[in-house]
């Protein structure tokens, strides 16, 4: 019986759906299976036009489309040591290699200086397709950085996160990590310079319990994943199913852990009306 | 007495002076000789398993269910402790204790994260795994002493965060991270000691502070070696491996420059003289403290700053 019931459904999927499409040409959304062009897909900044589903963007997007494209990147060249010489089913120097070849990137975060809207902004980025976007000292200390240049500067700073939490492959340094980023936001906080945290899908771990939750402004895109255990873990610790919606930028916003969310078309200028209302921002007295 | 796999051979041992110490006193044959002969063995072979103890070794005996916990410990440590409860906010979490006490003569403010003693304690301590109230009652309490200029000994002993769905709804990451931020400008020292299992988000989100120690026989890292080798090697069976991999020990972490000092623990571990355990903590925590309040408050904040800021290593490409 079953047999014929899956074949049935195979016919029905719609062809157009079905076909292979070259890398690069089109874009297949994964939450609603339409399919439209690559050059559509970056034209709706990168959310799928059918669902509004927001594909997932890496630094890159992210400073053009908040700077337009023009701004100076920092510490682009800051790489990652193995100083435990990790090994586990890989060795965690062939993990970097294997993760700067497929991305280009350097590490899973990029920080760079820009304007937006004519007001200046430093944004820390994370990539997702660096190790799963994972803190390590790389992270740590890239953050440390656009947080000094922050404070030097009186410049706003935002970090979008997106990440599956600490780096294992760093083990104590990356937990550690959390405390750094913490520590030198404190110090922002002190200087009276304003934190925007941009939580993407996903943010889950030691960045959620650090930087990403210790935004003077707290935002989200939609439906993003935001957690400080992610649901598989906390599945198997309850042994329950999870309720509906468990752990999304709604859940969160409704349990008052964000100021609001925000959909990737009005980014730039929910953050521009931001940046206007903190410009007479300074070190209280 | 519990025995861990490796303390094997120290079991056999206990095991002959039982009988040869029953056969004595029946009083037929005199057994004293053998009887010292036996103890001489048993200190011997507890000396040779101690003193080469591998990382998964060390994350038992930081697990040993007689290891003495936190409240433990602040009974040994205060002629007077009053426990204090609450975050004022959701409830009283059971897996984070803390309160007010005297040691010789100073008043300081203890938190710590307590485990069960028993089997139906672990339940009521949720095994040491705290809710999001557990960190806020924690920062409450720390608050507490910035005002009346208490120094604030923190004690870490747990496996991790709870990762359930309260927790989540009550905002984990929120509680730790805001800790994190708040403890770095706390205006009174700040010591603490792992005294067991320091796993990860969960004992750091107690555990940042001016002096930072880790008594010998415990472990402080991002992920327990058990969840690493599921993640890492996808199955639960290179825990041992994961332990040696993630550089755990106590020896390991001062050698990073992470922890500031070891504290030695009596051949045999905490557990097999706790009150001895207890005094060596106290000095050492008293020390700490004394050594933090030389400095003025502003230097030991920006101290404390830097100290976490140089923490990790990263290369520039050429």
């Amino acid at each position: 019986m079953g047999w014929f019931k899956r074949l049935k459904d195979g016919i029905q999927t719609a062809t157009r759906n079905k076909k292979e499409a070259p890398e690069g040409l089109w874009y297949k959304c994964p939450r609603c299976s339409e399919t439209v062009t690559r050059k559509e897909l970056r034209e709706n900044v990168y959310k799928c036009p059918n669902c509004n589903y927001h594909e997932r963007i890496g630094s890159q997007e992210y400073f053009d489309l908040l700077f337009d494209g023009n701004f100076e990147e920092y510490e682009a060249d800051m790489e990652a040591v193995d100083v435990l010489q990790f090994k586990d089913l890989k060795s965690y120097k062939d993990r970097l290699k294997a993760a700067k070849k497929k991305t280009g990137l350097s590490d899973a975060i990029r920080v760079a200086r820009g304007k937006l809207n004519r007001r200046p902004l430093i944004v820390a980025a994370m990539d997702f397709g660096f190790i799963g976007g994972s803190m390590g000292s790389v992270v740590g200390e890239k953050i440390a950085f656009a947080i000094d240049e922050a404070r030097k500067t009186r410049t706003p700073l935002l970090i979008i996160s997106k990440t599956g939490g600490a780096r294992m492959m760093e083990a104590a340094f990356s937990l550690m990590q959390m405390a750094k980023t913490s520590v030198k936001l404190s110090q922002l906080a002190k200087d009276g310079v304003p934190y925007f945290s941009l939580m993407t899908d996903p943010t889950t771990g030691g960045v959620t319990a650090s930087y990403a939750m210790l935004g003077d402004i707290n935002l989200a895109e939609p439906e993003a994943l935001i957690a400080f255990a992610g649901p598989r873990v906390v599945k198997e610790t309850i042994k329950k199913e999870l309720p509906e919606g468990f752990q999304t930028s709604e859940f969160l916003l409704e349990h008052g852990f964000l100021d609001f969310i925000v959909d990737r078309a009005e980014l730039t200028e929910r953050l521009s009306d931001l940046l206007h209302l903190f410009e007479s921002a300074h070190r209280p007295n | 007495m519990v025995f861990l796999e490796f303390e094997k051979p120290l079991e056999k041992l206990y095991e002959q002076l039982e009988k040869v110490k029953e056969v004595g006193d029946d009083g037929v044959v005199d057994m004293d000789a053998t009887i010292q002969e036996l103890e001489g063995r048993i200190k011997q072979t507890r000396r040779d398993i101690y003193s080469n103890l591998s990382g998964w070794q060390r994350v038992q005996l930081s697990r040993h269910p007689e290891r003495p916990y936190t409240l433990y410990y602040i009974e040994q440590m205060c002629r007077k402790f009053v426990e204090l409860h609450g975050d004022r906010y959701y409830g009283d979490d059971k897996a984070i204790v803390g309160g007010i006490g005297n040691m010789d003569g100073q008043t300081v403010v203890i938190i710590g994260h307590q485990k069960g003693v028993n089997t139906k304690m672990r339940q009521y301590r949720n095994f040491g795994m705290a809710n999001p109230e557990g960190y806020r009652k924690a920062l409450r309490l720390m608050k507490l002493a910035e005002r009346f200029g208490f120094p604030v000994i923190s004690l870490i002993d747990t496996p991790g965060a709870f990762p359930g769905i309260e927790a989540e709804e009550r905002g984990q990451a929120e509680a730790i991270a805001r800790n994190l931020f708040e403890m770095a400008q706390l205006r009174v020292p700040i010591v603490c000691a792992v005294i067991g299992e320091g796993a990860s988000g969960g004992a750091i989100g107690i555990g940042l502070g001016d002096h930072v120690m880790m008594l010998e026989n415990t472990w402080y890292s991002v992920i327990s070696p058990e969840s690493c080798s599921s993640i890492l090697w996808r199955s639960w069976d290179y825990k041992e491996k994961a332990a040696e991999a993630l550089k755990l020990t106590a020896e390991d972490m001062h050698s990073f420059g992470i922890v500031e000092e070891i504290v030695k623990e009596p051949h045999g571990g905490a557990h097999s003289a706790p009150d001895e355990m207890a005094k060596t903590l106290k000095r050492q925590l008293k020390k700490a403290i004394a050594a933090i309040q030389e400095k003025s408050v502003d230097q030991m904040i920006e101290d404390r700053i830097n100290k976490y800021a140089a923490i990790g290593q990263v290369t520039h490409a050429k």
